[in-house]
Order: structure tokens, then sequence, then C-alpha cells
């Protein structure tokens, strides 16, 4: 009993490594032999391995390992493939998108040519991996919900690097890969478009970010709180509701007035989830090709409250006569 | 269940090392958290309507070591304006001719305390010949007591009554501390690969974030459009990229760390572009990139063939001023001590055909 107290995983069960159920015709092989870690016990099943990659698979990673590849070696000509430099300076560095004055045709390597190849690159390795978590769903006789996720992520990254850039008429509008950088672009994004949480598919978007997490907590406390009953036996419990899941539906139901089901609070978790990406990425679609500037839209339509001027009255100096802004 | 055998795989000596470990592990990331921590505490003091985030946020030590910083200079007792002019009693006088011998001389010796307190009046003279031209600094000087009388006379919605002196900027250095020349695109003279875009440097002069460095030479020489936001909610031709906008905020970031403020200090949190909204700072920093613009291009500039090449920028430019060369840190340079008072003679507006002191 004392066992389930525990918030890490206590207990380790260990049998002989198995490779799986039999793959059907057109499945290549799995590589590598299965091993037990008692340290990957710690976090999850302590069987490593083996891992099918498959035709998918490996294009995926080979397109990958070359987007990988050129980001890095062009981080590293920016200081003059100093090791040192790279190191010190890696959260600064970036690969760029090309000039917004070079539109959407096709820049030199160095002003954007090399990000547009990486973009190639990078979004062909994502569609492959896309393919292969499908396909490998399907192959188990499993649904294929962990694709459909998968693809509401895919979402919002062609947003943010293809298809807005292709609406605003220039390729300069994506995301440039770098780790400060990125951020740093997310912030002149939205002082570019007039302040982003006036937008709100953004502020839905932040809905279901920080609700998954509320959801992920609620839910994981809650079985971890009845797996002294069988509680972590959900699929069980769906239809077969024993005194673990009688339990956890009176606690909600005290504590909030509604429960959840067994079955449904994964459901719960999967939309909160898929629709943090979908709806971030109808607002960054709509932002610059719809609204241009978010405070006034939200002004406009009443969506926010003008506040009272507590400044003294100040007008535009630009606006003054023979005045250059 | 199938005929595999189950059985528990925890070895106790395993697992007390294991914790002993993660002891090590999680006070070595408490320490690490802890250097992310100010001290003391920063105040927040609430400038605008509740709720709004409209605060500025100071750190006393950091607030009083700005402070020392921070102090005026020793101020020299007039003598008055009787007497003989400076034009009649010394050679070669082009700027300062109308002054009386006394105030020429207290305004010397002043200037040599302000810009060159160790090197002395021979830093820009020819000694013993003080009328001599053949210093490049004595050029550059005079050039610059006129600029410093354009600043007092005709840039007063940024400067106000308080004024400016060569203290200002140079607080007993012969160069300023903070000044600036066009950075070189292309450093390595390679342009295959590893193109930074004028950005991604951890450079104090956008307190080490990854925006563009050098946002002196678009706007305050060159007069590239700050604003990026659209006059409407719908699009209605506003081409302004998201990469303008981050040249915009590496100028707005530096604006920052040279006074000493946040954005709010001149910005309203809901928009930044909103002017009825904002506070009334937002003028005075207005006029103010327009007076840094003005000056380095009609003052700096015009001094490019005057300065030797160790004190140019490796484009061979001049050295240039930005709001950290007279701020300083401080929202105002020497926190707001009035410095132009005391020298009527360098509140003049300038006199006619500027150009001519400066070849």
């Amino acid at each position: 009993m004392a066992d389930y107290q525990n918030l890490f995983t206590t207990v380790q069960a260990v049998g002989p490594v198995h490779h799986g159920v039999e793959l059907g015709h057109g499945n290549s092989p799995r590589s590598g032999q299965p091993l037990i870690n008692y340290w990957i016990g710690k976090l999850g099943n302590a069987q490593l391995g083996p891992i099918y990659l498959g035709g998918l698979g490996l294009a995926s990673l080979f397109c990958g390992l070359i987007a990988f590849t050129l980001i890095g070696m062009n981080m590293l000509a920016s200081v003059n493939y100093d090791p040192i430099q790279f190191v010190r300076q890696l959260f600064w560095l970036s690969l760029e998108p090309p000039p917004p004055s070079y539109g959407l045709s096709i820049p030199p390597l160095n002003q954007g040519g090399w990000f547009l190849i990486v973009g190639l690159f990078f979004t062909a390795s994502v569609m492959l991996w896309w393919a292969r978590t499908y396909r490998r769903a399907v192959q188990l006789g499993m649904g294929t919900h962990i694709a459909w996720a998968f693809a509401a992520a895919i979402w919002l990254f062609l947003v943010l690097g293809l298809f807005r850039p292709i609406l605003m008429g220039s390729w300069g509008e994506a995301v440039p890969y770098g780790i400060f950088p990125h951020l740093d672009w997310t912030a002149a994004f939205s002082l570019r478009y007039g302040n982003l949480f006036y937008n709100p598919f953004h502020a839905l978007s932040i809905v279901f970010l920080y609700g998954s997490a509320l959801l992920f907590a609620m839910h994981g406390a809650t079985i971890l709180a009845v797996t002294r009953f069988g509680g972590e036996r959900e699929i069980e419990q769906i239809t077969d509701r024993g005194t673990a899941s009688e339990r956890a539906a009176l606690f909600w139901r005290w504590t909030m007035g509604f429960n959840a089901t067994m079955e449904s609070i994964h459901r719960w978790a999967w939309w909160f989830a898929v629709l943090c990406p979908i709806t971030g990425g109808i607002g960054i679609l709509l932002t610059g090709t719809v609204v241009d500037n978010w405070y006034l839209w939200a002004i406009k339509h009443g969506v926010a409250p003008p506040y009272p001027e507590i400044f003294p009255a100040m007008t535009d100096p630009a606006l003054a006569v023979g005045v250059k802004p | 269940m199938s005929t595999n055998t189950i059985h528990s795989y925890r070895p106790h000596l395993r697992t007390r090392w294991a914790a002993r470990l993660m002891q090590t592990f999680g006070l070595a990331l408490l320490g690490l958290l802890l250097t992310g921590c100010e001290r003391p505490s920063p105040e927040s003091v609430q400038s605008g309507y509740r709720g709004t985030g409209m605060v500025q946020v100071y750190n006393a030590r950091l607030l009083e070591a700005k402070t020392e910083q921070n102090q005026p200079p020793f101020v020299l007792p007039s003598p008055g304006s009787d007497g003989p002019k400076a034009s009649q009693a010394y050679k070669n006088v082009k700027v300062l001719g109308n002054l009386s011998v006394g105030e020429f001389n207290r305004l010397m010796v002043s200037m040599t305390s302000w810009v060159a307190p160790q090197e002395g009046c021979a830093y820009c003279h020819q000694l013993p010949y003080f009328q001599d031209d053949s210093k490049y600094t004595k050029v550059v000087a005079r050039r610059m007591i006129e600029m410093t009388r354009h600043i007092n006379a005709d840039w007063k919605p940024h400067v106000a009554e308080t004024g400016v002196t060569c203290y200002t900027c140079h607080r007993g250095q012969p160069v300023p501390s903070a000044i600036w020349f066009k950075s070189n695109p292309e450093p390595y003279g390679s342009n295959f690969m590893g193109d930074k875009a004028g950005q991604n440097t951890p450079s104090p002069v956008v307190n080490m974030s990854s925006l563009p460095n050098d946002p002196f030479t678009p706007f305050l020489l060159d007069e590239q459009k700050i604003r990026v936001n659209g006059p409407t909610a719908l699009p209605s031709g506003n081409r302004q990229s998201i990469k303008q906008a981050e040249w915009t905020y590496g100028l707005m970031t530096h604006m920052s760390n040279a006074l000493g403020v946040n954005c709010t200090y001149c910005h309203n949190t809901q928009s930044f572009q909103n002017w009825t909204n904002s506070p009334p700072q937002r003028t005075t920093a207005w006029h103010g990139i327009r007076m840094a613009r003005d000056l380095n291009r009609s003052y700096m500039e015009s001094l490019t063939d005057v300065f030797p090449e160790h004190r140019k920028g490796p484009t061979g430019d001049v050295a240039k001023l930005n709001c950290a060369t007279c701020h300083q840190g401080a929202y105002k340079p020497l926190n707001g001590a009035p410095m132009a008072k005391d020298f009527p003679e360098l509140q003049k507006p300038v006199l006619v055909n500027t150009k001519v002191a400066a070849k």
C-alpha cells in the first residue's frame, strides 16, 4: 500500500523483453536488441527498444538532419567558425529569414536562401514523421488520435512558416531559427500588430494551454490518489466502475459539483491539447492578413475597455505643422 | 496474465545512493535559481491608471550607485562681462569673441576640467601658441561649443531650461564613455553563409538581447521610419514588417537602458503607439530622437575629416552620439541638475555661418 503514496514510479514490473506484435507485409523489421534499464524504469517502462525506423522514419531523420546541420553551419559561420564563440553565443545565434524586400522571390543564399532550403527540409521532415505516426498507429490496429493531435501542432507550424508568409507576400515574416531570436520575433510580432493580447484567438489559445496543464494535473493527481484501489486501470474502469472510479468521481462531485468519467477525461485532455495550437494558429493567420492592429480592433468592437485618461492631454508631435515624423 | 515472472526490481543500496544524488542535485538547482535573484528586492512605483501595469521598477542599491555617478561638477564663480572682449585680447577666437576676457578664461578652465582634466590645456592647444589650430582636438572643441549652443537654444523641447554643457556628455573624459560607430556588416569577409542580419549578437547596446544591435544608423543618422503600427484596425496599406519592428524594438531597448527606465516611462501598456494615454515624457523622448539625429548629421559628421584615423570606427566613420551619451543611465542627465544656467555663453543661438568654424 505504502508504495502508492509516492509521487514517482516506485514499482518496476519486469518480465522477459519482448519485440512486439508480428508486423504485416510491407513493414521493415524493428531495429535494435531490447534491453532493461533500471533508471529508464524510473521514468517509464524499463524496456528500451526495439525501434521501428522504416522508410518514412529514415527519410524524416535524413531531412531533419540536413535542416539541423544547415542551421548549425550557418550559426557557426556567423561567429567565424570559432567553436568557443559558437558555444558562448549559441542562444543568440540564428538563421534569419530573408529581408522583407525580397518578398516571395528566391533570395541569395546568405540573404535567406539557406533559410528557405532549411524550411523545405524541416517541413519535409515533420510531414514524413507525421505520416510515420499515422502509419504505425494503423499497423498496430490503434486509432489515429496521436497523429491528429500532432497534426494540430503542425497546423500552427505551417501557419507560422508557410501559410502566413505566403498570404503576407514576404518570406521575411517567417520565424528565425534561433533560441533568443525566435523569442524576440514573438515580441516584435506582438509589437508590430498592436499588442497580441487583444487577439481573441490568442486568448483562446492561452485558455487551452493553461487549461491543458490544469487538466493534466487534476487527472494525474486523481489517478495517483486512487491507485491504491486499482485506479490506474483506467480503461477497465470505463466500463466496469470499481471503487477507485467511484471515489474519484465522488471527490470531484464533492469539491466542484461535477465530474468527468474515466473515458471523458481523456477526451477533455485531447481536445484541450489540440485546440491550443488550432486556435493559436487561427489567431496568427488572421494577424496582418485580416487584422492589422489588434488594440484598435478590440477598442472598436468593445472587446477591451478604454481606460480613463490620467496623463495631461497629449497629441502626436509628428502631427504639428512643419515637423517630420 | 501471461506466465512471465513478475518481480519487484528495487535494490535498496542503489535507492539510498540515488536519494543522496537527488538531494545534491536539488541543492545545486536551488543555488542556480538564486543567481537569478536581485538584491535588494526592487521597488515598483505606480505611474498610471491602476491595474494597467504602469509602473517604474527601482533597485535602491543600483539607484544609489547611479546617483553617485551623476553628480554635477563644481561651478567656478562668474567674473562678469565687464572689460575687454576675448576677440580683442586673443587671436583666432571664432565663436567666443563676444565674451569678456574673464568669462572666456573661466569657460576655458571649466572646459579643461570637464573634458581633459588629466591632459590640461595642451590637449587642445599647441602650447605656447594658444591661437594655433594645428591640433584636431581644438577644431573639434570649437565645433562642439557651437553644438552645445545649438542644443541649448534650438532643442528646448528636449533639454528645456536644464540645458547641457560639455560635462553632460564628457564627465571628465576626452571621449564620452557612450558613443557609437556604424557596425561592420561583414566582419569576416565572407558572404556565403552565416549572415547575422545586423542582430543575434549579445550586445550591451540592446541590453544583451538578440535584437538588431546597430539601431542608430537607421534611426539616429538616417531617417528610417521608427513607427511600425498601422493607424487602423484592419489593414490599410501599412507595409512595415516584423523585422522592421525588431529594429524599432532595438532602438527602444537602447533608450530604456540609456535612461534606466521601463517601457512604461513613455508608453502605455495597452498600445505602444497610442498617444492620448501616454505619459508626457514620450513627447520629450520624441524630440530627443530628432535631436540626436540632427546633432549626428550637422555636427558629428561634419567633423569626419577632422578626426584622425584612430578615433574612427571600423568602417571609417566618425564617433556619433545616442541617448546614452548624455543620459548615462539616468532619466535626466546628471539627474536633472541645471547645467546651462551658470554658462549663459553656452545658451546663445548659433551665429551665422557655422560651417566656417568647422573647416
